[in-house]
């Protein structure tokens, strides 16, 4: 087995006395969609900031590719391959689709027309292909979540980090997404995704990783994980397993 | 945007020809839209498409102005010689400022702030440093001859004028159609989803502070040989920062021909208030009667308009 596409490594990182992230490791495969699940506050969105380049970490490494990207800046890491998208979305607002799906193609191309062309096709890929002359504003909550995942398609990763895609979409939404991401990870994209919703993941991925407090404490298929009695307790609190067991 | 492009070209033929015909008093009315619409548009380069908000963006006006003349007076230069000594001391002062306030990450308006604050300390330097000749200002000798950048007749100004702001617009819109431009849009709509889409946010926002800083000292050459005298509160004075801004903000900020309609606009109420206070007596002492209506004319833009006068032809989102 040759090394994993993305190696985090102790990774901290603290604000004031808080330790969001506490000496995190986790392996993304090539090829692979693996899960990142964890009850609410428990530094998942910390810990893509930091992999992404958005935070700096206290300690650990990260490496992509083989390549040491610790503390390299969002839009180095964001050239180097690696592009994340935001929980809380972030569509430009006064453009259309296709000048926000643009921004992210001209990390590869100074060519108007080829960055047009390319956010077209990506629209296509994320079925936004009719909104193309929508502005950013004008989009409704599915809109935008499809838009933060064109945008950064956009760029070309060969790893995409997706941060909640689908809260606050209604279920029909969510298979739609659900079946973009595949697709998505069919054209080679290897993927890691954050989640709060148990059930998109274990659609979705095969492995899962589960941070809860800030640190790592299980990973495994998503059906172990599901019966996983400390991940039970992280999420529905202190003794619920055995009540669900009994 | 092949309908834009004939009004403009159809509009330019009446800029040109008009003049001919026009008074002397009009000519120079003219002059002014045009030369206001090109300081206004190098602050919309910054202010407008990227969002880099300034106030003090006279700072690079009256480097420009007091590079030429400095060049010209004390060192002999021919003027149009020293134009582009100017322009480049403008971009090296913009990229200067530009790289101390965005390492420290100032954003909106800290940044809006400290500009203002380097526009003082420049003219305050000017007052007091010996080369600048303080308060005293710079007098440059009349000798109206095109090769010494004076005209006898004004509509060459007017022309010049004209031509300085038809680069303008040219530039802003191959801005709007070149990657540079779109990243510019894209940290001015939020910086943090452009750096994760890969944008070197420091880098483009010093690159157009720079280009904004060379064209604003173009135009304090421009001034500094069309008045043929420079002092510090002319060259350096918070007026001249405010104009900049507000006829982008007027006219429409981030647009590429909010500028110009926003000169328009204002250099029209300008003239108007001057000539009613000038016949009815209850204005006599309201002084000047053209900031009153700005003020309002702000109000009025910021609450109802926030897309300038440009969005009252209702702007969709543009085709790229």
């Amino acid at each position: 087995m040759g090394r994993a596409m993305l190696e985090v490594r102790e990774l901290s990182k603290s604000f004031g006395g808080l330790k969001a992230v506490d000496q995190v490791s986790l392996d993304v495969r090539q090829g692979e969609i693996v899960g990142l699940i964890g009850p609410n506050g428990a530094g998942k969105t910390t810990l893509f900031a930091a992999i992404a380049g958005f935070h700096a970490p206290d300690a650990g490494r990260v490496a992509f590719e083989g390549r040491d990207i610790t503390g390299l800046a969002p839009h180095e890491i964001c050239a180097a391959g690696m592009v994340r998208t935001f929980q809380i979305t972030q569509p430009f607002a006064k453009i259309s689709v296709r000048e926000n799906i643009m921004v992210g193609a001209y990390l590869r191309t100074a060519d108007r027309r080829l960055a047009e062309r390319e956010a077209e096709t990506v629209a296509d890929t994320v079925g936004m292909a009719g909104q193309l002359d929508q502005r950013g504003s004008d989009l409704t909550v599915a809109g935008r979540k499809r838009l933060e995942l064109a945008r950064a398609l956009a760029t070309s990763p060969r790893l995409l980090l997706l941060d909640e895609v689908m809260a606050g979409l209604n279920p029909t939404e969510i298979v739609e997404i659900v079946e973009v991401i595949k697709g998505i990870r069919e054209a080679g994209v290897t993927i890691l995704l954050i989640e709060h919703v148990m059930q998109a993941v274990t659609s979705l991925a095969e492995r899962v990783y589960v941070l809860n407090q800030g640190r790592m404490i299980a990973e495994g298929t998503p059906a172990s994980i599901a019966e996983n009695p400390e991940v039970i307790e992280a999420y529905l609190g202190h003794g619920a397993a055995k009540v669900l067991r009994a | 945007m092949s309908l834009r492009a004939l009004l403009g070209l159809v509009g330019l033929a009446v800029a040109v020809v008009l003049p001919l015909l026009a008074p002397n008093y009009l000519v120079n009315v003219g002059m002014m839209v045009f030369f206001i619409a090109f300081i206004g548009q190098s602050w919309n380069l910054a202010g407008g498409f990227a969002g880099q908000t300034s106030f003090g963006h006279v700072v690079f006006f009256g480097t420009g102005a007091y590079t030429s003349t400095i060049l010209q007076v004390t060192y002999g230069w021919n003027p149009w010689l020293a134009w582009p000594v100017a322009m480049a001391a403008g971009g090296a002062v913009g990229w200067m400022i530009a790289v101390l306030s965005f390492r420290a990450g100032l954003r909106g308006s800290y940044f809006a702030l400290i500009t203002l604050a380097f526009a003082e300390v420049f003219r305050i330097l000017a007052n007091s440093v010996p080369f600048t000749r303080g308060g005293l200002g710079m007098l440059i000798k009349a000798d109206p001859r095109p090769i010494n950048f004076q005209f006898r007749d004004p509509i060459w100004i007017y022309y010049l004028a004209l031509l300085l702001c038809v680069v303008s617009i040219l530039i802003a819109w191959r801005l709007t159609r070149s990657r540079f431009g779109a990243r510019l849009v894209a940290i001015r709509e939020n910086e943090d989803a452009a750096r994760a889409l890969g944008i070197d946010v420091f880098a483009e926002k010093v690159k157009v502070l720079a280009l904004s800083g060379a064209m604003c000292a173009a135009g304090g050459t421009f001034y500094a040989q069309k008045y043929l005298y420079i002092d510090p509160n002319i060259a350096f004075g918070v007026d001249k920062s405010v104009e900049m801004l507000l006829v982008s903000m007027v006219g429409g900020a981030g647009t590429i021909f909010g500028p110009l309609i926003g000169s328009f606009a204002l250099t029209g109420i300008n003239e108007v208030t001057r000539w009613l206070a000038s016949v009815v007596p209850a204005l006599k002492n309201v002084q000047p009667l053209s900031l009153v209506v700005y003020g309002i004319m702000l109000v009025l833009i910021v609450a109802r308009l926030p897309d300038g006068l440009m969005g009252l032809f209702g702007r969709k989102p543009r085709h790229a």
